[in-house]
């Protein structure tokens, strides 16, 4: 490889000559420190370079050096559990080598060299393989098989497969492919970042991505292998629903990227997923979880890189056959990150001074999830569900990365900072927000919950419509001018709310919802709100049904641990029909008075 | 290699190009000789094979093209630092101007820093109490949090920031918080404010302060609070201590900063800040935080004074993204004399879930707090619909909840300047303001805590 020239630094863009062999998006070495960097711009004899760390001490003549491949990740044992940066290095390592603070060139491989892993092959010498193909397993924590695959674009003949203790390094098996090319398979792969990797055929969405969260399940629901943003004002609650998922939706891989946000939120994660059960097995919730943390404060340009570091992991883990769920939080910071970038190389700018390619290039990010046919055999489906919280300056939804995100994800909650100033969370807007996967999910909440799943939603939707019409009437002539019909759908929307769309993420039962004790919980709405229409009909006054005691047992069934759920319920619902049935009973005498 | 120029080929404004370099490393420190001795510093901001852009550190009054020899240094900025800092007032360039002795440093440290790596970070969650009810009961600050005070011209930020450097403590550590004072383009009244406060408290000894004040070189604002956390780091992190760090006024920081991208003809962001401004701030922000085994901690406190108190306007909005919550300062309450005037909406500690508590505060606490919200947001509608409909247009329970608005302020938020309310005060005015409510309304406390913590006089 040609040794290049800087001639160039400005921030983290480098430009060098010489470099007569560099194609686009290889990586190169930067400096005598070796700093990593990629070719993003080719013209002439100039390439320009983004470089991975901080690019303080480089000036011209300093040298820089090819790799001829591009930014690629390893992927194979021990990705799991781990933290990584922007660029895929291993920030526990880091600090066990060079302590608390990231220094410029530091250098660690992504997966242990050391650590040995019990390989079992399902496959045999002989046996035809081609890629995606399944040919052993390695328990990689006790959540996680980690399937080992032949990499894309290998095929041939199992020449010598092995079982045993193996290091990511070592040889595990060889192909003998077409031609006679030998092909030595390790555990570890590598796959270049910005190319998806393949897949067999995408299917349409059917399944629900269960996230134990009742609006998000009820009202916006999101289908396994979809996509959908969190755009919202600082505060609003992005990073806290999106932990909430990463914790609580029900993938088999969790892929979480810290993208130019808090040093702390990752740190929350790795202090608290390690202590966090898993609701169905009990086992620790880091042990389907992989974190890339490249923070607002970490280099710009790795940031750029974390996205797709990120959503690479999750292909691969994807192929195995998982449904994996992806988390970038925020994708503003990526997208700020381009900017940047751009605007070091004096390109044209577009909107915001965002690059022209901003677009297109949220698109393909997005474009990676999906639910699939994966590449190889067994025939397996699998999915990838790709979840981005949005930045916008000043909480204004009309910038170019919201807008430009809107046009792809089919699911978009929308979080409202009034709704997180009276603390109401999480505080999805349910007026704004919508989720394109109702329609295809309703066979599956029939099924998999109850017939009346779909219709509860429908009108549960309908009265909080209901409810902002009335609130305008409201603040025109007061609520004491309603029908009492009205005032009785005013209380059951504020129920509807306060009871149920509103989830605290810190209490220890209410975090986490089942669909089983969502159904319910909205039934007792539902029986309230019919007994109370029929008391009506009756003649009861209004006031007499808000003022009912059961209304705060209703209110706290959230708090109402699954496990005492069933009973507890048939007592609350015991009680809303009693209390109805007093106040019925008591009607007549009443009524009689009050006329006299 | 020769490393100092008389090449100087253009000076504008905080911006410097020299011409015929060679050997010119991005980022490095660079001196500029004036014709009578004089020195001035900046940086190296861009090399293009032999042309050095340099940014100044300092005013470039003085400069000249002919007669100021440029040198490149060969490293980085830096800050002197041992214990000595302590007790001393510096320049916001870091030079002593409390005329004492030079800083005799035991060594030098970048004043850039680098990203603390987070895997090393340990989180945020122990209490401090302030001893001032809206900040404890409703916004809990925790050791090692960054939140800072939006408030606005003329608001009494600055009183509310000395109060909490008087009364901040670790519940249980006898131990006071060290101050490290940074001061961007303040006036002399306020600089003197602090510093006579410290001084009154006797904590000036335990404070290291770096002013600019507002006549003082624009430009020396990028340095001063890269200074301050230099100096922060050392106190924290080497000499284990607990460190405030208050910042004042990142607003005139952050015009600083729109200075130096306008005179390089960068391409200017949303109302001509540069783009990468969130990138520049987070790196003086996330300079807050407690490390895995060390004893020390560097808690942030930075105001900012919001143009036209407009919340969306780049500089609350960049640093509400960054810091770990903020407090809003309302002038309607501060009209309305009620100190501290927080606009309790919109204040937010992000880290207040893991300070609070059993073993920390109390274990009524999350739930007291998340009903005050709830009762004051409340509160705050009614009082807007009654001021258009009338009192009479309200149902029975939306006028106690208007009383209750009113109460919550002049009892909760409002306190006195020299007083230092104990946690277990605060849960009680809290209490006794719920008490106003009726019990079915109290939603978002548990039961068991409302049978034991609901004042008894009024439970029936
Ligand atoms: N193509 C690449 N994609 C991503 N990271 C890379 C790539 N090439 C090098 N790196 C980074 O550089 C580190 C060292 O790479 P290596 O090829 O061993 O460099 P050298 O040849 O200088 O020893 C890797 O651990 C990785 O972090
Ligand atoms: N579901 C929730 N339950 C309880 N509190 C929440 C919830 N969502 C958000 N919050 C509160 O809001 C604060 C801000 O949320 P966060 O997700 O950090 O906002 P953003 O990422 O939009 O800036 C949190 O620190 C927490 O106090
Ligand atoms: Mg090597
Ligand atoms: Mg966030």
């Amino acid at each position: 490889m040609a040794i290049g020239r800087i001639v160039k630094v400005a921030g983290p863009l480098v430009v060098a000559e010489g470099l007569t062999d560099a194609k686009m998006y290889d990586v190169v070495r930067v400096g005598k420190e070796r700093l990593v960097g990629e070719v993003i711009v080719l013209d002439g004899d100039l390439a320009s370079i983004q470089v991975y760390e901080e690019t303080g001490g480089l000036g011209p003549g300093d040298p820089v050096e090819g790799t001829g491949e591009p930014l690629s990740v390893e992927l194979g044992p021990g990705l799991i559990g781990s933290i990584y940066d922007g660029i895929q290095r291993p920030l526990e390592a880091i600090q066990q080598r060079w302590g608390a603070y990231i220094r410029r060139g530091v250098e660690a491989a992504a997966l242990s060299r050391t650590t040995k892993w019990r390989f079992t092959p399902t496959a045999k010498k002989g046996d035809a393989v081609s890629e995606g193909d399944i040919i052993g397993a390695v328990q990689e924590t006790t959540l996680v098989v980690h399937k080992i695959m032949v990499p894309p674009g290998i095929s041939g003949t199992l020449e010598e497969i092995r079982a045993g203790e193996f290091t990511v390094e070592e040889t595990i098996a060889i192909v003998r492919g077409a031609q006679g090319k030998r092909h030595e398979l390790k555990l570890r792969q590598r796959w270049p970042v910005r190319k998806a990797r393949p897949y067999r055929e995408k299917l349409p969405s059917e399944e629900l991505l269960t996230t134990g969260q009742r609006i998000v399940d009820t009202l916006f629901p999101i289908a396994k292998g979809g996509t959908a943003c969190v755009p919202g004002p600082f505060g609003s609650g992005k990073t806290v629903i999106q932990h909430q998922l990463a914790k609580w939706a029900d993938a088999d891989i969790i892929v979480f990227v810290g993208c130019g946000e808090r040093g702390n939120e990752m740190t929350d994660v790795l202090m608290e997923f390690p202590e966090l059960e898993d609701p169905k097995t009990g086992e620790p919730l880091m042990k389907r979880t992989v974190l890339i943390a490249n923070t607002s404060n970490m280099p710009v340009a790795a940031r750029e890189a974390s996205v797709y570091t990120g959503i690479t992991i999750a292909e691969y883990f994807r192929d195995m056959g998982y449904s994996v769920a992806l988390m970038a939080d925020s994708t503003s910071r990526w997208a700020e990150a381009m900017r940047e970038i751009s605007g070091r190389l004096e390109e044209m700018p577009g909107e915001e001074g965002y690059p022209a390619y901003l677009g297109s290039r949220i698109a393909d990010f997005y474009a990676r999830a999906g639910r699939v046919v994966c590449l190889g055999k067994p025939e397996r489906q699998a999915s990838l569900s790709a979840i981005g919280a949005v930045s916008p300056p000043g909480g204004d939804l009309s910038e170019p990365v919201t807008q430009n995100t809107l046009r792809l994800v089919k699911v978009f909650w929308g979080l409202d900072d009034k709704l997180a100033y009276r603390r109401h969370f999480p505080a999805i807007n349910w007026l704004m927000s919508y989720s394109l996967y109702s329609e295809d999910l309703a066979p599956y909440f029939e099924q998999r919950v109850g017939p009346e799943w779909n219709e509860l939603r429908r009108e549960f939707m309908k009265l909080l419509q209901i409810e902002a019409e009335l609130e305008e009437i409201v603040r025109l002539v007061g609520v004491e001018a309603l029908s009492p019909s009205d005032r009785l759908k005013l209380e059951v929307a504020r129920s509807i709310r306060e009871d149920y769309l509103m989830q605290s993420a810190f209490d220890d039962v209410d975090t986490y919802t089942s669909l089983k004790k969502q159904f319910k919980m909205m039934q007792l709405i539902k029986a309230f709100y019919e007994m109370g229409q029929r008391a009506l009909e009756q003649g009861i006054d209004i006031h007499q049904i808000i003022e009912l005691p059961v209304r705060e047992r209703i209110a706290k069934a959230k708090f109402i641990p699954e496990s005492e759920f069933d009973a507890r319920w048939q007592e609350i619902l015991n009680e809303i029909t009693q209390s109805f049935e007093q106040v019925m009973a008591k009607a007549g005498g009443a009524y009689a008075e009050r006329v006299h | 290699m020769q490393r100092e120029y008389t090449s100087i080929a253009e000076i504008a404004g905080p911006i410097m190009i020299v011409e015929g370099v060679s050997g010119a490393k991005y980022d490095e420190l660079v001196e500029i000789e004036l014709a009578g001795g004089e020195i001035r510093r900046g940086r190296v901001l861009e090399v293009d094979r032999d042309k050095a852009v340099i940014q100044l550190f300092e005013a470039a009054q003085g400069l000249n093209l002919r007669q100021s020899r440029v040198r490149f240094l060969g490293k980085v900025m830096e800050l002197g630092v041992s214990e000595d800092l302590l007790g001393r007032v510096f320049d916001g360039a870091g030079r002593p101007i409390d005329g004492g002795p030079p800083i005799i440093p035991e060594k030098k440290l970048p004043i850039s820093g680098e990203p603390l790596n987070p895997y090393s970070r340990d989180y945020p969650n122990e209490f401090i109490q302030t001893g001032i009810s809206g900040i404890d009961g409703l916004n809990t600050l925790v050791l090692g949090q960054k939140l800072p005070i939006f408030s606005g011209a003329g608001l009494p930020h600055n009183q509310i920031a000395a109060q909490i450097a008087r009364q901040a403590k670790v519940l249980g550590e006898a131990e006071e918080f060290s101050v490290v004072f940074g001061a961007m383009g303040i006036t002399f009244e306020e600089a003197n404010f602090f510093i006579t406060d410290l001084r009154k408290t006797g904590a000036l000894e335990r404070a290291v302060m770096f002013i600019n004040l507002a006549d003082d070189p624009v430009i020396e604002r990028i340095t001063t609070p890269r200074l301050v956390l230099t100096c922060a780091e050392y106190l924290a992190f080497e000499r284990d201590m607990h460190v405030l760090v208050i910042l004042t006024d990142m607003t005139n920081y952050a015009e600083a900063l729109r200075e130096v991208s306008a005179a390089r003809k960068e391409v200017p962001g949303r109302r001509g800040y540069p783009g990468y401004m969130y990138t520049d701030l987070s790196t003086i922000y996330e300079r807050a935080g407690r490390i895995k085994g060390k004893k020390g901690s560097i808690t942030q406190m930075p105001i900012l004074t919001m143009p036209q108190d407009d919340k969306t306007h780049p500089i609350p909005d960049l640093t509400g993204y960054i810091t770990e919550g903020q407090l809003f300062l309302s002038r309607e309450l501060h009209r309305k004399g009620i100190y501290p005037p927080f606009d309790v909406l919109p204040c937010l500690s992000r880290l207040k879930d893991k300070g609070i508590g059993p073993g920390k505060t109390r274990e009524d606490h999350a739930g007291v707090l998340n009903q005050l919200y709830a009762a004051y947001a409340r509160g705050v509608d009614v009082r807007e619909m009654a001021a258009i409909l009338g009192e009479a247009a309200l149902s029975k329970i939306d006028r106690v909840y208007m009383r209750f608005a009113d109460e919550f302020e002049r009892r909760f938020i409002q306190q006195g300047e020299y007083e230092d309310r104990t946690i277990m005060e605060t849960l009680t005015i809290g209490w006794e303001l719920l008490s106003m409510l009726p019990r079915g309304e109290l939603k978002r406390v548990r039961d068991e805590f409302i049978e034991k913590y609901l004042p008894k006089s009024v439970r029936e």
